[in-house]
């Protein structure tokens, strides 16, 4: 057994031993709080059965389930038009176009006590917050599928003259978006201005004419350099070719070596990856900047779009009236549609016509039964996210007034976004929501934590906060944590043109597979675009 | 006694009586100006504090006799009282207003206390200068210095305190003054204290300590910044939660801050506060029963509301409870309100209007917005297309609103931002301008769902001092420098105007 460690070392571990030397020593003020369950225990249980003594290291392995554990198949217990396997933003989103299309005997099976995946939300009295994602970048007017959910939301509120819909005004992040925290005093945006050099300005200029370059381009084909979602991405060599090389290495050819630049850029892909520059596909790096710009120039900012529990109003608006099984874990998929499950009151068959497999490739690879399927080693990303519930606001440093997202430069976490800050809810109680991405290995992230309660969990995230909001401890209601162990696909250098990759698209039998991390990154629009097109094929292959 | 035998340096008392006589009487001044600041009506609460102080200084002289023994310390201690009890007097008062119903018993409790202390001082000190003096000399000086002491005060008090330092800060000072001059006496009366000279002293060094600490926290009632700031004397502060609320007071009335921003001044805001309501009340298709005031805390624009006789109810939404409570139980507001807050057809409601608004069903006749100017992002969002859509949503079809819309002649991109944001928002909007004197020409929105012509009658019978059909009218017509120019939108997630508004007024100051 790991011993548990004493909170200053917990907080040392995932923030640096400065911060970890300056936190107050009292453990009496801990705020109280739990540890919230992401379907791991259920998880690692079913992985266990099915391959003793193999690790959940998150690689994924060819599809070789370890036959001995796995309860026998219980044929024709229940029979289902369609099965959708997981409940995250792909399988409910597959459920939602089918549902679109007539299907009507259709249910979902969730591992967890809840669907959602990591675009899962909480209520208090005061205001909903998210546990994960939480938003995603206005569409452009090629987004036709994601603008019909968003129109089925009542989210869009015109066009503008070229026919890129205009988002509600109410779903548009709020002004001031992001700020920055640097030596005790707040600045407006992520890109710190304080202290820039004339050199940080032209390389900042360099970057941004880099990226506006690329926002423009548009391929023969008339395909995007960087489109979102990225199956709708140009497939030019060239463009494929970054992804052989890191963002690190990219940056570096391009000699952009400003501190707070190469900051900004290890922060984005930290915030989207969970990764350092260094680490991630020089393509991914990109991507997530040109596919957040538009116009001509290449430099208008696509609006975020965020709800107060982020995206988990999507997730939610796509499970409506959907038959959502929950704590339902299948251990076994065959290509001629036949499940094994086992629920709350035991083990259950299902025969299905068709079955979306929408679970994370690391866990498909482990039961479902297809021979011809190609492995592709994958990476996952552990977070770690916590919900902070105030009673009131705390003191503000200096510097730029509070945001919907506030960012610690230096620190090791991402800062935290306000839940109330889209309604307008500027004083009093709030949810603070904050988050931590482990870009190291995921199975040492995972190990580093074992051990770790709520306490050492709530003592790291005050570390961080309290130096930009003195007296935060005191009016914190509680702390609750949530780890979620493979939170997120990593786009490593070399990971997204990985050759193995299309053909893990591909159906085989009766099954069809809708992933985010078939897109080698974890974005709700991937997820989104997965779930749709595992439904069209559905939908082809019935000839409907 | 043994004490008798050694002199006493007389000069150096008649300092003593001096200060003791300065400090005293300001102390007095300053309970009388807060009493008359907080409370109104100042002939009766300087009547009321003189009288006091006073017969309870009578009795302090009256009690003087009972202290036989240890003259010199006991002075020394009625002197360091004195300093704690009228030092500290000022900034509790404050703190009481916010706090009790009786303010006025509070008040006069701290009047009677320091008089009491100060009227034992005198005989004392007359008392252990005895026998150095014939009694003829000693009953001249002693009464001279004593005199000339509330005479300083006198020049002083208005003419360098309250300007310069702000009630509390004055108060906090004269503590520390009588407090450094006990520290004094340890020195002068050393022969008389008997063998207890370092006890005193470090009890007057730990007044004066506490004092100074108290200095260092005075700016939690008034800054440095703030008593220089304003022209007229600052008279009541609250830091709340969502904003800093200054009340000062001069000749021509009393004005109201926000954040440092003049709000209203007593003399003109009638010209603001008609131009904002009424134009909207008799625009409306029929007189409006149900209206809805959004901002306006300081219940002046509901004065205006109640006025129209058909008004069945009025809700009135502002974010800051400090705000209306200070409408409501601020005397000289209260009576400027007319005692609207207290109006049984008024339903308040402290919340952010942006998030009351998206929650709220009801169809309004009128509604009337008096936020404060867009200067941050937290007030810019109520001036968003967002926010001008949920209101039109909320006005029923025949109703009108009344928006005041910053100044289209200091801040006319500003100005002209509001107007087009609520023509975005699907509302005719029609601009009108009227002069404030305190504020400069001032800016405003009348709006309406449907196609409207510009009102040209004024309410009658309702005994306004601006507004007739002539001002009305005049209203309406905007000269060359405050026409339209071209503006952006103001929405959620680019609030320009902010920016336009930060940028415009920067140059006037």
């Amino acid at each position: 057994m790991a011993i548990a460690p004493t909170r200053r070392d917990f907080v040392a571990m995932l923030l640096g031993a400065p911060v970890a030397a300056a936190c107050r020593s009292s453990d009496a003020g801990t705020p109280p709080g739990e540890l919230i369950a992401t379907g791991a225990a259920r998880g690692h249980s079913l992985l266990r059965g099915l391959a003793p003594g193999s690790s959940a290291d998150g690689s994924s392995g060819p599809g070789s389930p370890g036959r001995d554990a796995r309860p026998s198949p219980l044929d024709g217990t229940r029979t289902h038009d369609v099965v959708v396997v997981g409940g995250g933003v792909a399988g409910l989103a597959a459920a939602w176009e089918l549902r679109r299309r007539g299907v009507r005997d259709l249910v979902v099976f969730e591992l967890d006590d809840v669907a959602g995946g990591t675009a899962r939300g909480g209520t208090s009295p005061i205001t909903a917050y998210p546990w994960g994602a939480h938003y995603i970048v206005s569409p452009h007017k090629e987004q036709r599928d994601l603008i019909a959910l968003l129109e089925d939301l009542g989210a869009i509120e015109g066009h503008h003259k070229d026919g890129t819909p205009i988002a509600s005004e109410a779903l548009r992040c709020r002004e001031l978006e992001e700020r920055v925290f640097f030596r005790g005093r707040w600045y407006e945006g992520l890109y710190l201005e304080a202290g820039a050099t004339a050199d940080d300005h032209a390389q900042l200029e360099r970057f941004r004419r880099e990226v506006a370059k690329w926002a423009t381009f548009v391929d023969d084909d008339g395909r995007h350099a960087f489109a979102l979602p990225s199956s709708a991405a140009s497939a030019l060599p060239e463009l494929r070719a970054l992804d052989d090389l890191t963002f690190g290495a990219w940056l570096d050819r391009h000699k952009i070596t400003s501190e707070r630049l190469r900051w900004l850029c290890d922060y984005a892909c930290r915030d989207d990856y969970a990764l350092l520059a260094a680490d991630t596909s020089a393509w991914a790096g990109l991507f997530y900047y040109a596919s957040r710009r538009s116009g001509a120039t290449g430099r208008d900012y696509r609006s975020v779009l965020t709800w107060p529990d982020g995206n988990a109003t999507l997730a939610a608006h796509l499970a409506r009236g959907l038959a959502i099984e929950t704590g339902v874990t299948v251990t076994r998929i065959t290509e001629d549609g036949a499940l094994t499950c086992v629920g709350r009151d035991g083990p259950f068959g299902v025969r299905a016509n068709h079955v979306v497999v929408a679970v994370p490739g690391f866990v498909a690879d482990r039961i479902v039964v297809a021979p011809e399927r190609p492995a592709l080693p994958a990476d996952y990303g552990a977070w770690a996210v916590a919900n902070l519930h105030l009673r009131a606001r705390p003191r503000e440093a200096p510097g730029a007034p509070p945001a919907w997202d506030s960012v610690f430069y230096g620190s090791k976490s991402l800062g935290y976004v306000s839940a109330t800050h889209q309604a307008g809810r500027d004083r009093g109680p709030t949810v603070w929501t904050w988050f931590y991405p482990f870009t190291e290995a995921g199975a040492d992230a995972r190990k580093q934590v074992i051990g770790a309660g709520q306490a050492e969990w709530a003592e790291a995230v005050l570390a961080d906060l309290e130096p930009a909001h003195r007296g935060l401890r005191g009016l914190v209601e509680r702390i609750d944590v949530a780890f979620w162990g493979h939170g997120m696909v990593r786009p490593r250098a070399g990971s997204m043109f990985h050759p193995a990759r299309p053909a893990r698209l591909l159906p085989r039998g009766r099954l069809h597979f809708a992933h985010t991390d078939l897109s080698g990154i974890a974005l709700f629009e991937e997820a989104f675009d997965h779930g749709l097109r595992a439904a069209r094929e559905i939908a082809a292959a019935r000839g409907t | 006694m043994a004490d008798e035998a050694r002199a006493l340096r007389p000069a150096a008392l008649y300092f003593n009586v001096f200060v003791v006589a300065t400090c005293g009487l300001i102390y007095e001044l300053l309970a009388g100006t807060l009493g008359s600041y907080l409370l109104g009506d100042s002939v009766t609460q300087f009547s009321l504090v003189i009288g006091l102080y006073l017969s309870a200084m009578g009795v302090g002289a009256w009690l003087s006799r009972r202290l036989d023994t240890q003259l010199a310390r006991r002075f020394l201690e009625i002197e360091l009282a004195v300093a704690v009890v009228g030092g500290l007097s000022a900034p509790i008062l404050f703190v009481a207003f916010g706090h009790t119903d009786h303010f006025q018993v509070v008040l006069l409790a701290f009047v009677f206390a320091i008089g009491v202390l100060v009227g034992l001082e005198l005989p004392l000190l007359m008392r252990l200068l005895e026998g150095q003096l014939a009694l003829k000399d000693l009953v001249s000086r002693v009464l001279t210095f004593d005199y000339i002491g509330a005479l300083a005060a006198a020049v002083l008090f208005p003419l360098l305190f309250v300007p310069h330092l702000g009630l509390v800060r004055s108060s906090l000072l004269m503590g520390t003054a009588n407090a450094g001059v006990a520290l004094w006496g340890t020195w002068l009366l050393a022969d008389r204290l008997e063998g207890r000279v370092l006890g005193v002293r470090i009890r007057a060094l730990v007044v004066i300590a506490g004092l100074f600490i108290a200095l260092g926290f005075a700016d939690k009632f008034t800054t440095w910044a703030e008593d220089s700031m304003y022209a007229d004397p600052v008279v009541f502060t609250e830091q709340t939660p969502y904003q800093r609320i200054v009340v000062t007071n001069g000749r021509a009335g009393f004005n109201l801050f926000l954040n440092g921003n003049l709000q209203f001044a007593s003399a003109d805001e009638y010209r603001y506060h008609e131009a904002l309501v009424h134009p909207a009340m008799v625009t409306a298709d029929a007189p409006p029963r149900h209206v809805l005031i959004l901002g306006g805390g300081d219940g002046l624009a509901l004065r205006e509301v109640l006025a129209h006789p058909s008004v069945e109810e009025v809700t009135l939404v502002d974010l800051d409870p400090a705000m209306t409570r200070l409408a409501s139980r601020f005397p000289p507001l209260a009576a400027l309100s007319k005692n609207s807050m207290q109006d049984k057809r008024l339903t308040l409601v402290n919340d952010d209007a942006m998030v009351w608004i998206a929650a709220n069903r009801q169809l309004w006749d009128a509604v009337i917005v008096d936020f404060p100017d867009p200067n941050n992002y937290a007030l810019g969002k109520l001036y968003t297309k967002l926010f001008y859509a949920r209101l039109a949503a909320r006005l029923s079809p025949g109703g009108a609103i009344g928006l005041q819309a910053t100044s289209p002649l200091f801040a006319r991109r500003a100005y002209w931002c509001v107007i087009e944001t609520m023509r975005a928002a699907g509302l005719v909007v029609r601009p009108y301008q009227v002069a404030v004197p305190s504020f400069g020409v001032w800016g405003f929105a009348l709006a309406r769902r449907v196609e409207f012509e510009r009102p040209t009658k004024a309410p009658a019978n309702l005994a306004l001092r601006y507004l007739n059909d002539d001002a009305l009218r005049g209203m309406f017509e905007m000269s060359a420098d405050m026409g339209p120019v071209p503006v952006e939108i103001n929405q959620l997630d680019n609030q320009v105007l902010v920016r336009y508004y930060e940028r415009e007024w920067r140059r006037w100051q």
